[in-house]
């Protein structure tokens, strides 16, 4: 087990290490989400004031969990960038060879993705704070949001891992990245879900980013809703997903 | 190569005359629009992320149109305008990007070496992006109608619409051009990109500026141009025939257009360097 | 310089910010029909100075003429009497190579209806017929090397320049190039400038040689001249009994400077030229010593760029020796040598 968790220490700090001294990494992935936050807290407001519209701590609390939520997924995506890179320039055949536990690659990057959304999480959250956001929520219902952000961060991480070992170039960057952004837009982004109409009410519907980001909201409010759904769900997807992260894994090995 | 049937060449004859700039422009943009679309693959996501963010976003944002004084009652009408510009900041990183393929390959160079005028060189390049463009903004439109959306300005209005976006999509793409020519290289003019894209989030694209409730937001949504290239395109559609907001769409393409070709223009001069 | 030189250059100075002097103060004269072979090892100069000539950068100082243009202020007529093929192989993967010429027709002003056939004829003339439809982007090296030689002939030109043309060719499309290139001086008395990292390229192709080193020409004239500044040939006799090592160094001493390399094999100087191995054979053969074998080693462009310059030239090791075209030797054999 040591060598597993050796393997994934090596991993995980390359993996920060690069973010770090590289602003291309770094930059983006800290502006992007402070931009979507402005974009949609600011520039979208007046949403608030359509009827019906309940949520007591107010818009910009209300878009902070989305983009809370994304920058985490985010996180786990661009790790999968990073990983196909490694693919494109030979390093993780270096890495496939010289590992004595692989499994431990995998936990590595996705240890990796923790540490930089991390990052991004608390720039986002201060920056929201600053902005005068309201937090009726208590310790532990903030720290639940915080476990949403993680599991999220992991799963992302996973399946980010897995296309870009199964496909090991670069070129994957859009094949990753497209679900996940889909799937988080096709949720209740602007509006809460009673709110939808038409085609994408019963997406969202049946969403599973939905409850997830339902019970973020909820944790913030301080009047939790779906937080076990949402625990389960994403409980679910990433063991569904390490499967296929190691299936990629194995994909890879065999491939040399 | 074959020395031993080496056939005898006509010989050329030495320039017996420059081609005109309208026949060098069109040798040039024809190469170029060959270009764009011998790379089918790589035309379809900027033409199919506009319409997949028109589509999510003009179901998930219409309880907008409840907000008192919302000026349309079907949020896709009000947010057409978006996918056109957001498909013409894509055509400005097509050409800035192939134009700077170009200066690193040599290409630029050996183009340089002929007789070809810097102008018909420059419009030319923005030729295969310009194609683009109108070809976006056409399956925009269609993607527009057949998903419910009406003219209050008709027929005349949506014809109006493609000529302004065709407009905005060369002013963008002189802009990429522009880049590509000033830092010569393509990572560079994608690095431009998610600018571009801020801008286009920052201004009115998503609410009427006077129902943007943050003070600060409106204001930079009001010193946007952006802001006034939607707002031309939108009227169109919501509003019919609102000369100021034509007026004010027209002026700021046409001076984006302006300030970038003239801008590029010089720096193809100082790019190419010929004596 | 002659004012009808094809290429004429004096005291050609570049400078880059904040750079060394990429050229510094060259001299050089092209005569009508020559092959000027430019040798020097990466960021000698050697490009900068093509582009140069070629009116694609201007010059810090100095002047130049092309063609009898001046570089600087007559820069569309020595880009219309100039055809190059620079370093990169720039070319656009997406058009095929009948597009490039037909492109590159239309841009140097080729009447519309002759065009075609000018495409036409100078594929075929690089042995690119077959491929002539088919994308860039599928070519071979050699192949891209070829077309690039063929749109810089497009408005036939009569001096042509050839950055590096055959850096990272294969031997058969190397020596594939190098025939045609001679064949272009030799049938259509085309001036060619060259520049190369590969000595063997500079030895088979040129008629004169400049070498240039830190932005300097440090040695210029015909290769025979230029191994000749270095010395003499010297000639290696390995005797069939090593015994008889002594014997052959007293028989020998009478020529130039001898060492032994063991074995009995002696190397000995010819100050006289070649013509002094007929006189060895001669006393080896009066004296009864058999020979095993008997080698004469000329001096090589490898041996004037490192007198030249105190070093080897990079690049040139990886070169592999292909034979000299059979056009270079008919021609210098019509020009009387």
């Amino acid at each position: 087990m040591s060598r597993f968790f050796n393997v994934a220490r090596g991993v995980a700090w390359r993996s920060i290490h690069n973010t770090v001294v590289n602003p291309a990494i770094l930059v983006p992935s800290i502006v992007f989400p402070l931009f979507f936050l402005i974009a949609f807290a600011g520039g979208l407001s007046r949403i608030s004031d359509v009827p019906n519209f309940n949520y007591p701590p107010g818009y910009t609390a209300f878009q902070f969990v989305f983009v809370f939520l994304q920058s985490a997924a985010f996180g786990g995506v661009f790790t999968g960038f990073a990983i196909a890179r490694d693919f494109d320039s030979g390093f993780a055949r270096r890495l496939l060879l010289s590992a004595p536990r692989r499994s431990g690659i995998i936990a590595g990057y996705a240890i990796g993705a923790l540490l930089r959304w991390m990052l991004t999480g608390t720039v986002v959250t201060i920056a929201a704070l600053i902005a005068g956001m309201n937090v009726n929520g208590s310790g532990i219902q903030l720290f639940g949001l915080i476990g949403l952000g993680v599991a999220m961060n992991l799963a992302a991480a996973l399946w980010a891992c897995g296309v870009a070992m199964f496909l090991r170039t670069e070129q994957a960057g859009a094949l990753i990245q497209m679900p996940v952004f889909v799937l988080l837009f096709l949720a209740p982004v602007y509006v809460p879900l009673s709110l939808l109409t038409g085609w994408i009410h019963a997406v969202a519907n049946l969403n599973p980013v939905t409850p997830v980001l339902e019970a973020g909201r909820g944790l913030l409010a301080g009047s939790p809703v779906k937080v076990a759904i949402a625990f389960a769900g994403l409980a679910g997807a990433a063991m569904l997903l390490t499967a296929f992260a190691r299936r990629g894994l194995a994909s890879a090995e065999k491939a040399g | 190569m074959a020395v031993e049937t080496a056939i005898d060449l006509p010989r050329a004859g030495h320039p017996s005359r420059s081609a005109g700039l309208v026949e060098q422009t069109l040798a040039v943009g024809r190469r170029s629009v060959v270009r764009v679309f011998r790379q089918r693959a790589l035309m379809i996501f900027p033409m199919i992320f506009p319409l997949i963010l028109f589509a999510i976003n003009g179901s998930a944002l219409s309880p907008a149109t409840r907000i008192p004084g919302f000026p349309t009652d079907n949020y896709r009408d009000f947010l057409l305008a978006m996918p056109f510009i957001q498909g013409a900041m894509f055509v400005s990183i097509t050409a800035g990007v192939d134009l700077a393929r170009d200066i690193e390959s040599g290409f630029l160079n050996r183009l340089a070496m002929t007789p070809l005028r810097g102008e018909a060189m420059l419009l030319g390049q923005l030729g295969g992006a310009l194609l683009l463009g109108a070809v976006q903004a056409i399956v925009y439109l269609l993607v527009g109608v057949a998903t419910g959306v009406s003219f209050a300005s008709g027929v005349g209005g949506a014809v109006v619409l493609l000529v302004l976006s065709i407009v905005i999509s060369f002013a963008f793409a002189s802009l990429g051009g522009l880049l590509a020519l000033r830092f010569g290289t393509g990572e560079a003019v994608q690095g431009i990109f998610p600018l571009l894209f801020v801008t286009l989030f920052l201004s009115s694209s998503s609410l009427p500026r006077n129902l943007i409730k943050a003070t600060w937001f409106r204001d930079i949504a009001t010193y946007n141009p952006v802001s006034y290239l939607i707002e031309a395109l939108r009227s169109l559609v919501i509003t019919g025939w609102d000369v100021q907001a034509l007026a004010l769409g027209f002026g700021f393409a046409s001076l984006l257009l302006v300030i970038s070709l003239g801008l590029s223009q010089s720096a193809m001069r100082s790019r190419l360097a010929r004596t | 310089m002659s004012g009808s030189a094809a290429i004429d250059v004096e005291k050609l100075v570049r400078e880059f910010r904040k750079g060394p002097r990429a050229v510094d103060g060259i001299d050089l004269s092209v005569s009508p029909g020559e092959i000027y072979g430019f040798l020097g090892p990466n960021g000698a100069g050697k490009s900068t100075t093509v582009l140069m000539l070629t009116t694609l950068l201007p010059p810090t100082s100095g002047r130049a003429t092309v063609g009898g243009y001046d570089i600087v202020r007559q820069g569309a007529q020595v880009r219309a009497t100039i055809g190059a093929a620079l370093q990169e192989a720039a070319l656009d993967a997406m058009l095929t190579g009948r597009e490039h010429l037909l492109l590159q027709a239309t841009l140097q002003g080729l009447p519309s209806t002759k065009r075609r056939q000018r495409a036409g004829a100078l594929l075929e003339r690089v042995g690119l017929t077959e491929a002539a439809d088919r994308r860039v982007g599928g070519y071979s090296g050699g192949m891209k090397r070829r077309l690039d030689l063929a749109l810089a002939l497009v408005h036939s030109p009569r001096i042509l320049f050839l950055d590096e043309p055959t850096t990272g060719l294969d031997p058969q499309s190397r020596s594939a190039l190098w025939e045609e290139v001679a064949r272009l001086a030799r049938d259509e008395g085309m001036t060619v400038f060259l520049t190369t990292q590969y000595l063997e390229e500079a030895d088979a192709l040129a008629d004169r040689i400049g070498i240039i080193d830190h932005g300097r020409i440090v040695a210029e004239g015909t290769p025979p001249q230029l191994k000749a500044e270095i010395g003499s040939p010297s000639v290696e006799v390995t005797p069939t009994d090593p015994e008889l090592g002594d014997r052959l160094a007293e028989l020998l001493s009478g020529f130039g400077e001898m060492r032994r390399n063991g074995r009995g094999s002696v190397t000995v100087q010819l100050p006289g030229g070649e013509a002094e191995l007929a006189e060895i054979v001669r006393i080896l053969d009066r004296a009864e010593v058999r020979v095993q074998t008997l080698q004469l080693h000329q001096p090589s462009l490898d041996d004037v760029f490192l007198a030249k310059t105190g070093r080897k030239l990079e690049g040139s090791g990886d070169s592999p020796i292909v034979e000299a075209p059979e056009g270079r030797g008919r021609r210098r054999r019509r020009r009387g040598g």
